[in-house]
């Protein structure tokens, strides 16, 4: 445990033990950390530092704040649990974590890209191995651009890519239950 | 339950033997022919139907994947992403005083309050303490985005449900806000009003006076507003009782700002994390009952009367003094002292070529934005550029309950109901 220069405790917790400290931390009385602030993840400039998945909790009974961190090893699997049962706020930030840094939550009921389009194909966005312009060249993403169908996010399947159940056809479904998140065109 | 989905082809006219084309029949053939069919059983037959990203209701360019039993939503997927902009990633790029013109362009309907949050927690990061001058400065800029952005919704929010006039008033009490950031900064919409230990310039002559105009005027403005709305049965009629969240609920989505307040819990970073020195002003903070969206109009009608207040408290006690910290490390040297004093002239070239050097650690500094609790939060490796800057979205959080508070609402209500979350999808997508 660390204080942060803002004054805030920053406490560690290893990653397996995460979801019963959150358990513990939002239903003993005495910590009632009722309120998800925000989830947020760190990749440092040194690679061999461990990336920090940031969790900003607060008490608004007690009115304190405290913050957890979960650090993974880059070499490691990038997976932490979800900690989505315990505040429904999780819920699109774990998937904008996701999205950026490619940080998968165990027990998400809905994880998929959520500022990126389900098909990009050129990583996460906020990873520091990922250039400012984009891993693809610039007349590769325009070409990509150009061959994009934008007809078929609206089509029936697009639309019911949420649905994370039932009615989605069984190879779609397939194909999100492995991970893939699709492919472009002509990408390589 | 099946979920088929039910899709209605277009009648395509067509053309006739000659190559005209085949006018529609208008009524079915009676008698003769062959037999009708009866009309198809529609019962529990899902309807998928696509909002946006193109459409004036959804605020912006906000996509929204409604499944309709008849006019009952229930399903309403949200698909963000349109107008993404990769701030986050910029800022890692950027010397911190590079970063606040970024924060006008996330919520763009309250720039200056943005400044401000950005630049707090830069400063709480490098342990800079501002001037009076400028705390009380900064309040004032706090407060007029907070009257800015709350009059474009109750704008957008009337005309998305109907009434049309207090639109107009709204805009014109805004338009008298923007001309005085017009006066302060030079820019109507992109302030970038603070610098890391102060501010870009101070108020010009005049402005406190014209400021105070304002806050004369324009509780006027509001009571009109109010006559207009608040006891309107259609208005009543199409906001209360849509959209409940409880207290509960809404802590449980992490809701912030009016959208939280609204649902009972009265929760306002203003005063229970007093930033500004807010806590030595005098003003309420509204909450609300049931939870819907006219709780939240009052809400919000009720935070234009108290940041008025505010904004009258803070122009008698604005003291005299300098607005930027006395610190040539983070703050520029005048024009005049860095052409004539060598050491100025140093201190000028080491902030523009190599920006303001931050310590190792991290600092998080939430402010209440019009939104909600708007959080910046910094972390750094001891160089001028952050390693990761992170904005707390309010809106983006408040809009993830949408599909919570649409089910099972009527078509017309998700409109009003995605209006009560006030979202600015520059803040949204980032």
């Amino acid at each position: 445990m660390e204080t942060a220069r803002d004054g805030e405790p920053v406490v560690y917790v290893a990653r397996d033990r995460l979801l019963e400290i959150m358990t513990w931390l939002k239903d003993t009385p005495g910590q009632q950390y009722d309120y998800l602030v925000d989830v947020t993840a760190v990749e440092f400039r040194d690679r061999e530092r461990p990336l920090e998945v940031v969790y900003f909790l607060r008490s608004l009974t007690h009115r304190a704040d405290v913050r957890i961190k979960v650090e993974l090893q880059s070499s490691d699997e990038l997976a932490v649990d979800s900690v989505w049962g315990l505040w429904h706020g999780a819920d699109w930030l774990e998937r904008e974590v996701y999205d950026m840094f490619g940080i998968t939550f165990r027990g998400h009921p809905d994880l998929r890209r959520i500022l990126m389009w389900e098909t990009y194909a050129e990583g996460y966005p906020l990873r520091k191995s990922f250039p400012l312009r984009g891993r693809f060249s610039r007349s590769e993403q325009v070409r990509q651009a150009l061959n994009a169908n934008p007809e078929a996010h609206y089509s029936m399947e697009e639309l019911s890519i949420a649905d994370a159940g039932g009615d989605l056809p069984d190879d779609m479904r397939e194909r999100l239950r492995r991970g893939e998140r699709g492919t472009v065109p002509n990408s390589e | 339950m099946s979920k088929r989905t039910v899709e209605l082809a277009l009648a395509t006219p067509g053309v006739d033997a000659e190559g005209w084309p085949a006018r529609v029949p208008l009524t079915a053939p009676r008698g003769g022919g062959e037999e009708q069919e009866p009309p198809p059983d529609l019962t529990g037959e899902h309807l998928l139907v696509n909002i946006g990203p193109q459409h004036p209701a959804t605020h912006g360019v906000l996509r929204l994947v409604v499944e309709l039993d008849g006019e009952t939503v229930v399903r309403c997927i949200p698909h963000l992403g349109y107008l993404h902009s990769g701030f986050e990633k910029l800022g890692e790029y950027r010397h911190y005083n590079q970063i606040i013109p970024l924060t006008d362009r996330t919520d763009y309907l309250s720039p200056m309050a943005n400044n401000v949050g950005m630049a707090m927690a830069a400063e709480k990061l490098m342990g800079i303490e501002i001037t009076p001058r400028c705390t009380v400065l900064r309040l004032i800029a706090c407060e007029m985005s907070r009257i800015i952005s709350h009059m474009v919704w109750l704008g957008t929010t009337s005309i998305d449900l109907g009434a049309f006039t207090p639109f107009l008033w709204a805009f014109q009490e805004r338009e008298r806000i923007y001309d005085l950031q017009e006066m302060w900064t030079g820019a109507r919409l992109t302030t970038s009003l603070t610098r890391v230990g102060g501010l870009m310039a101070d108020i010009p002559d005049r402005f406190v006076e014209r400021l105070r105009h304002f806050t004369r005027t324009f509780p006027k403005t509001l009571a009109e507003i109010d006559r207009v709305l608040t006891r309107n049965a259609v208005w009543a009629g199409r906001t209360q009782g849509v959209g409940v969240l409880t207290g509960a609920e809404a802590i449980n989505y992490s809701l912030s700002g009016p959208m939280l307040r609204a649902s009972g819990v009265p929760y306002d970073l203003r005063k229970d994390k007093p930033y500004l020195g807010y806590e030595t002003y005098d003003f309420e903070v509204p909450v609300g009952e049931h939870g819907d969206v006219y709780d939240r109009y009052l809400v919000r009608l009720e935070e234009c009367h108290q940041a008025n207040r505010i904004l009258e408290q803070a122009l008698d006690r604005l003291p005299d003094g300098p607005i930027n910290v006395d610190d040539p490390r983070v703050i520029l040297p005048s024009k005049t002292r860095a052409m004539s004093d060598m050491e100025a002239m140093i201190f000028h070239f080491k902030q523009v070529m190599e920006g303001v050097k931050a310590p190792v650690g991290e600092a998080y500094v939430g402010i209440e934005n019009p939104k909600g609790e708007l959080g910046n939060y910094f972390v750094s490796d001891g160089t001028a550029k952050p390693v990761r800057w992170r904005i707390r979205p309010p809106s983006f959080i408040n809009l993830s309950a949408l599909p919570k508070m649409a089910e099972g609402h009527l078509l017309s209500d998700l409109i009003a109901i995605n209006a009560s979350v006030d979202i600015v999808m520059g803040e949204v997508d980032r």
